[in-house]
């Protein structure tokens, strides 16, 4: 937010917007039911079926054998019969559409509602990505094969029993604790070591499928047929495309071609090279552009019918 | 009026492009889209539509709730066809934000709309795996040692359908939906181009000119943006008229998600139209000396 005071009349605009969308708000509640979410409840039960490497979970409740259960809300209309309020996803529906609000209210200007929701967005992002580095890479890659038995029981039971310690997983356990050592004061170079493996190990990994996939495949697609017969003889059309294509490839290559001065006919291929890249640029402007208004559609979509109920 | 116009506040086409957007949906405003023959739509219909019923296709949301506007109708889209058609759906994603979405194809549109199919025999999701590329590196190399169990835990080898799968090239269609990286790019790199295996795509409007290239040899058919879920809804819904029943448009996930967003798409560019219009008009009538 901007450190310069705000004047009298800005301090009165944003009050008087913030007393308009509050009061729209108790309004949308009484009389729109806004944010309002109603679900149907169910009890899902599965028993156990058979022992050890055989059993298996079948659904309903068998006497005398372990089982769980667990409640399935669906969201429901408000008339179905059974219909209930769901709190807590009343509440959800609430938060996003304020935090909507909140985000939106920065095309008005820089302020502190704008400031709080970018402050949680990161907060909660930072939050979930290392609880989801710790289940899905951890636990689901390191202990897996480190500790098998003690990961089965503890956090992964569809684990298979043949799961066996895998020495290999040392490396990365160690790599990966020679990496952190970056933290430490002292000895901060043991860091590079692991450092210079993922480097290299990656640069390797990619390189053969650009070549491949970037690189030749490309050069084979542009070295196509000028004259394109199909079932039905001459294709005017195609033909068309195939020798744009080709002109259109040539003349991009001549303009990065800068061992040559650009002048004569290399300068005006390079010219047209200019052109097509600007169309291209344009066609990727046009579709961010219409990306973006998706975006926007979507989030009025929200707005309108899974808060306010409009549509 | 001209100065004012010169001197237009920002918040002004804020607020006009506000509108433009949300008046169609208020209104409910749809315009027709016509889908040329031989489009794009078309190819990634026939590549999941020519397939024998029962194939095996595997499914990755590598998007996340950010490009959601655009991906979503195209995701449930394709989950339609394949049940509609009996593929056997292999679901997974690159994007952790993927899964819940996962989750939504899987529980609300194959659960209500295909209640006959069973999790394990006719769908089931690996869930989300950390590692971009080399995900997909091991998943062409061999499933089973990147992916022990499936997103609910269960050991592979006893789910039906993956107890006989070896690697990804044991599918007969990769269909990726992709907001970036990692995504289409890398199916087409590390799976598409060295494993042969046919590959459709939908992603977002940013990614489209990159990955307009690789059509057709190695991507078979690519949908961008919500144009492209648009089209792809018409022709899904011109060959399957029962996925138009208002029961099916008016659900959760609707089968003409995308069509109904293009009503604003149409207004919005419209109004972008006329502010380059008048902006060209005001800066030439201002270079004549007209000010």
């Amino acid at each position: 937010m901007s450190d310069a005071p705000m004047t009298t009349n800005a301090k009165t605009g944003w009050m008087i917007m913030i007393a308009v969308v509050v009061l729209g708000m108790i309004l949308a509640w009484f009389t729109l039911d806004a944010g309002k979410v109603w679900v149907t409840s169910e009890t899902v039960t599965f028993s156990q079926v058979g022992v050890d490497d055989q059993a298996t979970w079948s659904e309903g409740a068998i006497a005398g054998a372990p089982q769980v259960s667990w409640v399935v809300a669906t969201e429901v209309k408000p008339d179905t019969v059974g219909a209930t309020l769901s709190t807590n996803r009343t509440i959800g529906v609430w938060l996003a559409a304020i935090l909507t609000l909140f985000i939106m209210s920065f095309l008005a200007g820089d302020n502190p509602f704008y400031k709080t929701a970018e402050s949680i967005v990161i907060g909660v992002s930072a939050a979930y990505w290392m609880v989801l580095s710790f289940w899905t890479g951890i636990v689901d890659k390191l202990l897996v094969n480190i500790i098998p038995d003690t990961t089965r029981a503890w956090a992964v039971p569809g684990l298979p029993e043949s799961a066996q310690f895998n020495w290999i997983y040392l490396i990365p356990l160690v790599l990966s604790c020679m990496l952190i050592w970056r933290l430490s004061p002292k000895g901060g170079w043991i860091a590079r070591w692991p450092l210079a493996f993922v480097i290299g190990t990656t640069a390797g990994f990619r390189l053969l499928s650009h070549l491949e996939s970037d690189f030749l495949l490309q050069i084979k697609s542009t070295i196509t047929s000028l004259y394109v017969v199909g079932a039905d003889g001459f294709q005017f059309w195609p033909s068309v495309s195939a020798v744009v294509i080709l002109l259109s490839v040539l003349c991009c290559l001549v303009y990065f071609f800068f061992s040559m001065e650009h002048k004569g006919v290399v300068g005006k291929t390079a010219r047209v090279g200019i052109y097509v890249l600007m169309v291209t640029f344009g066609a990727a402007f046009g579709l961010t552009v219409m990306g973006r208004i998706t975006l926007l559609t979507e989030r009025f979509d929200f707005l309108f019918d899974d808060w306010l109920h409009l549509l | 009026m001209l100065n004012y116009l010169r001197n237009l506040d920002r918040r002004i086409v804020f607020l006009l492009m506000g509108l433009a957007v949300a008046l169609p949906i208020l209104f409910k405003l749809s315009f027709p889209e016509p889908v040329p023959e031989g489009s794009q739509p078309y190819h990634v219909f026939d590549q999941i539509d020519n397939l024998p019923d029962g194939s095996r296709v595997l499914i990755s949301f590598d998007f996340d709730p950010g490009s959601q506007g655009e991906l979503l109708p195209m995701a449930m889209g394709f989950t339609r066809h394949c049940a509609q058609k009996h593929h056997k759906m292999y679901f997974m994603c690159l994007w952790p934000l993927g899964e819940p979405f996962v989750e939504d194809a899987m529980n609300i549109v194959i659960g209500q709309e295909y209640p006959d199919l069973i999790y394990g025999e006719d769908f089931m999701s690996f869930g989300y795996k950390p590692g971009a590329e080399a995900v997909i590196k091991n998943c062409i190399v061999d499933m089973k040692t990147l992916f022990i169990t499936d997103s609910r835990k269960t050991d592979l080898n006893k789910i039906p359908m993956t107890a006989n799968i070896k690697s990804a090239k044991a599918m007969d269609l990769i269909i990726n939906i992709s907001a970036g990286d990692p995504g289409t790019k890398q199916w087409v790199q590390y799976a598409a181009t060295p494993a042969g295996i046919p590959l459709v795509a939908g992603c977002t409007g940013v990614q489209a000119p990159l990955l307009y290239p690789y059509i057709p040899n190695p991507l078979k058919g690519l949908l961008p943006a919500i144009k492209g879920a648009a089209g792809y809804e018409q022709v899904l819904i011109a060959a399957y008229p029962e996925m138009g029943a208002a029961d099916i448009v008016d659900s959760k996930y609707s089968s003409k998600a995308a069509l109904q967003r293009m009503g604003p798409q149409f207004v919005a560019h419209l109004l972008m139209v006329s502010f380059i219009l008048l902006g060209n008009f005001i800066y030439f009538y201002d270079k004549k000396g007209g000010a």
